[in-house]
This record gives structure tokens, sequence and C-alpha cells, in this order.
């Protein structure tokens, strides 16, 4: 494929685009599909074939717009009308709308903060493209910035781009990606690996899961300029199998793509290869960590291995490998298309960019949004999630899984970027953000966590494998009102300990739960000790 | 090394064995095939059996004791068969604000039983999920592939009810 074989393609799917007078996107993404959103395509389809306005009305199937809470959601173009809590029943009307007044019951109002708040960047296409046909993603503008960069940039022009770009790693950890990406490239050595880290483990976190079933292409021209720029020839997406449907997806994207050359042997008539394959995760969260997965990749028990050497050196068969997050190969193409600079724009000093977060919990608007770096965190409760609904009062913000912290009212105007969430107690994560009102207790909250830690330790190192379990079972003693103030000591010395001598990511941040509501919740703690102990702390202060 | 036909003859004549040694000869039975191999297998029996290992670890030529504990290491695959019916409860933390726990412990009192479990005639599995990514329904449960969420713990009650009598 050649940039004007692309542009051909460009050309057409807007020739056949302008053809129609309507065009209907169904959200098909995981939330909406199981409020059976695939009975609406159906039932559109039908339709519209029934009353023969096939060249009138296009209907189509997109991925996640985002907002969930209000799914499954139907979009009109190029009248730009939502409709909201949609029905197979209900979505026949949305034909006979089409020519006339729109249902105005069922709008959804997209001059809310929830929509204008938002900054698209990694979701641009999301809602927007077929996820499974690749001439959509190639008339949004796909593949362009593959084409430039293999035909028009050396791999170091590449890898100066995404330094300039400022971008950061997206799994959590924040590791800056051109800084990773030039070691990778400067390793000499026959064969190196891309691997595409989306086995996403935290609970209460989606991004990776909707990028991946909404535009499943763009992580993989993410990970061929990856490719390009530090010379691997193959790749792995490494997908939890829990994630059918991204499963899938991403299987015929990278069919389709070999098909188009944008794959496979001597890409765009480049010396340029680069294969794709998918390996399925098998329900193991501490494969999330990179070192765990590549184990996993290579068949066996998803154990972390020990660091240095890091996978730059010697990942995957001993190879040098690059892991990156989803979402962080879902930034590349757009920064090589518009330039790092212009990423570079968005966001605080430090993060760039945008984030994608799963905003979940006790919130009006659940969904999946992406906000600018150094938006704060009182601006994504209430302005774009809407608030706490029910008349309940908020009490904290969950971010990073069972390896954050709760974040309590007092600091809901901290702008969301990795120091300051870190400095809070907690980390940016992943992108899952779950909040608790009023009716949550906050040692329930910690030992859920725990619970988490402790079932998915590896039992690898024992500070993990114990540590996580003596650990739950303080947080039972205090859940049953029977902790003593030497209870309250052995827990923050055990947090400490199991913190600094653990092997992997897990384990060091498994008491980042206790820590944190220690922190900001101390009293629910010091209120379920024993009556005695409580009573003596009060009288000692 | 990889190798383009290994003859290792299958635990009995089921066609399924078929399948699941196609899956390693794509692979070359390179022992990496392992994980792939097991997917396979759960996929077309259901669950991965004592025979099932022994056929993966000598096509692959894995000792047992291998593949035996990356099997088990893995949550996803169930080394003894499934009920007849499956019910899955989300336990992802934003399920669990929205009241999962309530569902957990109604299914311990009303029906004896802990997660993994399945009763006694072999009807129903229940299964806690770690986190289906379909927050935005939280709470959210599978009953046999078909997701059900926004329903508070009280409906889901309802609904468990319901649905564990529509054999009878």
């Amino acid at each position: 494929m050649t940039n004007e074989e692309l542009l051909e393609i460009v050309e057409k799917e807007a020739e056949n685009t302008a053809k129609f007078r309507h065009r209907l996107g169904v959200c098909t993404g995981t939330g909406c599909m199981s409020s059976r959103s695939a009975a609406i395509v159906t039932e559109l389809q039908a339709e519209v074939k029934k009353r023969g306005l096939e060249n009138e009305i296009q209907v189509k199937k997109v991925g996640c717009m985002g907002l969930c809470a209000a799914g499954p959601i139907i979009s009109v173009q190029p009248e730009n009308i939502f409709y909201r809590d949609m029905t197979p029943e209900e979505a026949v009307s949305v034909i006979d709308s089409l020519d006339s007044e729109p249902l105005h019951e069922k709008m959804i109002d997209i001059s809310e903060p929830f929509f204008y708040r938002q900054e698209k960047y990694a979701l641009e296409n999301a809602g927007v493209v077929d996820p499974e046909r690749i001439e959509d993603y190639i008339a949004a503008g796909g593949y362009a910035a593959l084409i430039r960069a293999i035909t028009e940039m050396t791999p170091l022009d590449v890898i100066q781009e995404i330094i300039a770009s400022g971008l950061r790693g997206r799994g959590g950890a924040g590791y800056p990606t051109g800084l990773k990406w030039s070691t990778v490239a400067k390793i000499e050595s026959d064969l190196k690996y891309i691997v595409c880290n989306a086995d996403e483990g935290d609970p209460g976190a989606f991004m990776d899961r909707s990028v991946l079933e909404s535009d499943p292409h763009r992580v993989l021209e993410g990970m061929a300029i990856a490719a390009f720029a530090v010379g691997a020839s193959q790749g792995y997406i490494y997908v939890r199998a829990e994630y059918p449907l991204a499963i899938k997806r991403m299987k015929a994207a990278i069919k389709q793509a070999e098909k188009m050359g944008l794959l496979g042997q001597d890409i765009c008539g480049t010396p340029f290869n680069f294969k794709v394959d998918v390996r399925l995760g098998a329900g193991a969260f501490v494969c999330g960590e990179e070192t765990a997965l590549l184990n996993s990749i290579e068949g066996n028990r998803g154990m972390p291995r020990l660091r240095p050497p890091y996978p730059a050196e010697a990942g995957l068969f001993q190879k040098p490998t690059l892991v990156n997050n989803v979402e962080t190969f879902a930034n590349i193409s757009g920064i090589i298309g518009d330039g790092g600079k212009w990423f570079a724009r968005i966001g605080t000093a430090k993060s760039k960019g945008t984030k994608v977060f799963a905003l979940t919990g006790k919130i009006k608007n659940t969904g999946l949004i992406e906000v600018p770096m150094g938006i704060t965190l009182r601006e994504i409760v209430y302005d774009i999630g809407g608030g706490i609904p029910n008349g309940r009062k908020f009490k904290a913000i969950q971010t990073g899984g069972p390896s954050g912290g709760c974040i309590p009212a007092e600091h809901l105007d901290t702008p969301v970027d990795y120091e300051s969430l870190k400095a809070l107690g907690s980390m940016m994560g992943s992108g899952g953000m779950i909040v608790i009102d009023d009716t949550s207790n906050m040692i329930d909250m910690a030992r859920f966590f725990m619970e988490f830690s402790m079932e998915e330790s590896c039992g690898k190192c024992a500070p993990c494998r114990v540590g996580t379990v003596q650990l739950y079972n303080l947080l039972g003693k205090f859940q049953q009102g029977e902790a003593t103030e030497a209870d309250l000591a052995t827990l923050e010395e055990l947090c400490d300990l199991v913190r600094n001598t653990s092997l992997c990511g897990l384990g060091q941040a498994a008491p980042n739960p206790i820590v944190s509501t220690l922190r900001y919740f101390r009293n629910e703690y010091l209120e379920k000790m024993k009556p005695s102990a409580a009573a003596a702390k009060e009288e000692a202060r | 090394m990889l190798i383009a036909n290994r003859k290792i003859a299958p635990p009995d004549s089921d066609r399924r064995w078929k399948i699941v040694d196609a899956t390693m000869r794509k692979q070359g039975y390179s022992p990496t095939a392992l994980i792939e191999a097991l997917h396979t297998v759960q996929e077309a029996f259901g669950h991965v059996s004592g025979e099932a290992l022994e056929f993966v670890s000598e096509s692959l030529n894995v000792p047992p004791s291998k593949v035996y504990g990356v099997a088990t290491f893995y949550n996803l695959f169930n080394m003894v068969p499934l009920g007849e019916h499956v019910f899955s409860l989300c336990t992802g933390t934003a399920c669990y604000v929205k009241g999962s726990g309530e569902v957990l412990e109604f299914m311990k009192t009303e029906y004896g039983l802990e997660p993994g479990q399945t009763t006694l005639d072999g009807s129903l599995t229940f299964m806690a999920a770690r986190c289906v990514g379909a927050c935005g329904l939280a709470p959210v449960m599978i009953l046999d592939g078909e997701v059900v969420g926004r329903l508070s713990p009280d409906q889901m009650k309802e609904r468990i009810r319901e649905w564990m009598s529509h054999d009878e």
C-alpha cells in the first residue's frame, strides 16, 4: 500500500458517505451490547431495507460513545443528535423522526459538561468509525501516520517526535515512552519484540477494552510505528480472555491490515516487516506486570521476573522487548501525524496529553471519558460526572485500582497528573476512577482490595504471599471491632514491610489502599478499635 | 525446535482432540504453545481434564508437573466440569460499591454456594468474576452468558430466585 492508494480509499469512502442523507451509528461496545444493541442494528437494517431506503440511510456499528450510563446510544449524523436508552422497538421510531421532529424526550443534551469538558485524542475515533472495517479507519485518517513514518522518516526521527511529545506510559507508572523506545532501539539484536499490554486487570477499569473494541486499528498502527522505530519485526497483543469482543475485533483487524499490506512483509514496498499475533490471558491479575506478562506469552506461569535486566534488554525469549500499554499505543499515530509539539501543548509541565478514565461507582454519568492532564478531580466528579446520585455525599474517589488509594473530598481540587496523584498516596494507574459515597465504609474498601491482592498474589515472593494474608486478617479484626493498639501498629509496620520488600509492583503497591485510608480516614479505624484501647488513645491526646 | 507433525495418540476417539492437536501443530508443538493449547481444551471440552493435561504434556514435550502448574495457576482454567447453568457475579470495585457483596452473601445463605462451587445435582455453578469490564452497568451478573446489569441488590436477588426456579 502506498500513500496514493491510501488516499484513494479515503476518497472512495468520502463519496460513499456523502451518498447517504442520514447516517445512524449504533454503539456496539460491551456495555451497550449487553443492553441489546446488536438487536438494534439488525432491527434498523431490516427496517431501512423494508422501506427501500438503503441508499439514503446508513446504519453502522460504531464503538463506545462514552456515556455508558445512557446506553444503548444511537447517533444521527449529520444532524449530530444522540438518543439514549434505546431499545430495538424504539429504534424504528428514530427512522420515522429523521425528516421531521427529533425525538426530544430521548435526546441526550450534548451541551452538558460531560461532552464539552472532554478532549478526545486516543478515543478520537471511538463511536465514530466502524471498528470492524479498516476502510472506515483509513477514511478517518488512519494509517497515514504509519506510511509517513516508514517512507519519509528515519527511526530516529520517529523517536525524537515521541520524546518531544512528552508522552508517558499510560499503563499507570508513567515511564517516559520516548526514553523506553530509544533504549530498545539502541540495543543490537537479530530479533526484537513489541508487546502490547492489554491485560487490563484492575477491577473497575475498562479503558483499554473500549479502545480495543472501538478502534483496534489505531492500536495496531501505533504498534507498527513503534516496531519501525525500535527495529522490531514481531509483535504480540496480550489480551485478557475475559474480553471476547476485543479479541474478536483485534484478530479481524490484524487480518484486514495484513490483506492491505499494512502489516506483514515489505510494508509499503519498504524493507520493513512486522507481524502481530494475539495472545490470550487466562485470568491472572499479576500478568499485567510486564515481566509476568512476558512469562505468560512464553507459555509459563505468569510470575514476575527480577529486574534488571529490564525487558528493554532481555525481555520476551530473552530478546530486547518494548512493552507498552494499549492507550500508549493509541496515542502514537496522532503524535506522528500532528507532531510531538502539538501533542505536548495539552497537559501540565510533566504530564502531557490526555488520559482516558473509566468513571464508575456512585456517580451520575458513568462511562468512559478522556480529559486533558491537569484537570481537577472536582471537575471530573461534578462537571463531567454530574455529581453523586440520590442526594448522597461524596466521600472519596479511588484511583489506581488495587495498587492505588482513596482520595478524600478535601483534595478534590488536585490536578490530575502522575506526580500530584502520587503525592496524595494514590496513583494515576491505568485509569479506573471509582466514586465512593458516604454509604461506604473505608475499612471495608481497604479489605476488599486486600482480598483481591491476596488472591491474585502469584506466590513467588514471601512478603506478598504471606503479607497480604496477614494484612487481610488484621483488617478483619478491625471490621469486627476486636483490634487493639498493637494491631494498629502491626498493620502499619506490615504495610511498610510488604511495600519495601516485595518483588514486583503488585506486592509493592498492595498496601496502598490501607495506607491511604489510614491517612485520610484514620478515625474509622480508631472507632472500630476495642473500646478500652480507643478510650486510652483518646486520653493520651 | 519446531516440529511439523508429532503423532501422539489422543486419549480416545473424541473428534475434539483434533482441534486441540491443530492448535499445537500450528505452533510447531513448541512448549510456548502450552497456554494456547489449554485454552483450546477448555473451549472444546468445557474443562481441563487429567487426560487432557497428559495429552498436551506429551504433545508439547513439557513435563506434566509444569502443565499442571500452569493450568492451575490461571483462574480461567477449571479442572472439573461446570454445572449445566453458570451464574457469574461480578465482584469488581464498581459492582462492589453498588452492592454486589450483598448478593454474594445471599448466595451463601440462600443456596449454600460459595464462589467456584457447583450444586450437588450438577445443575448450577456459581462463580465470582473479577471484573467483566461492564462497570457502566454495575452491579453486573451473568446468567448463562446473558449480562444483566443496572439492578439494585434486591432486584438482583429477585431475578436470581426467578432464574433458579426456571427449570422446575
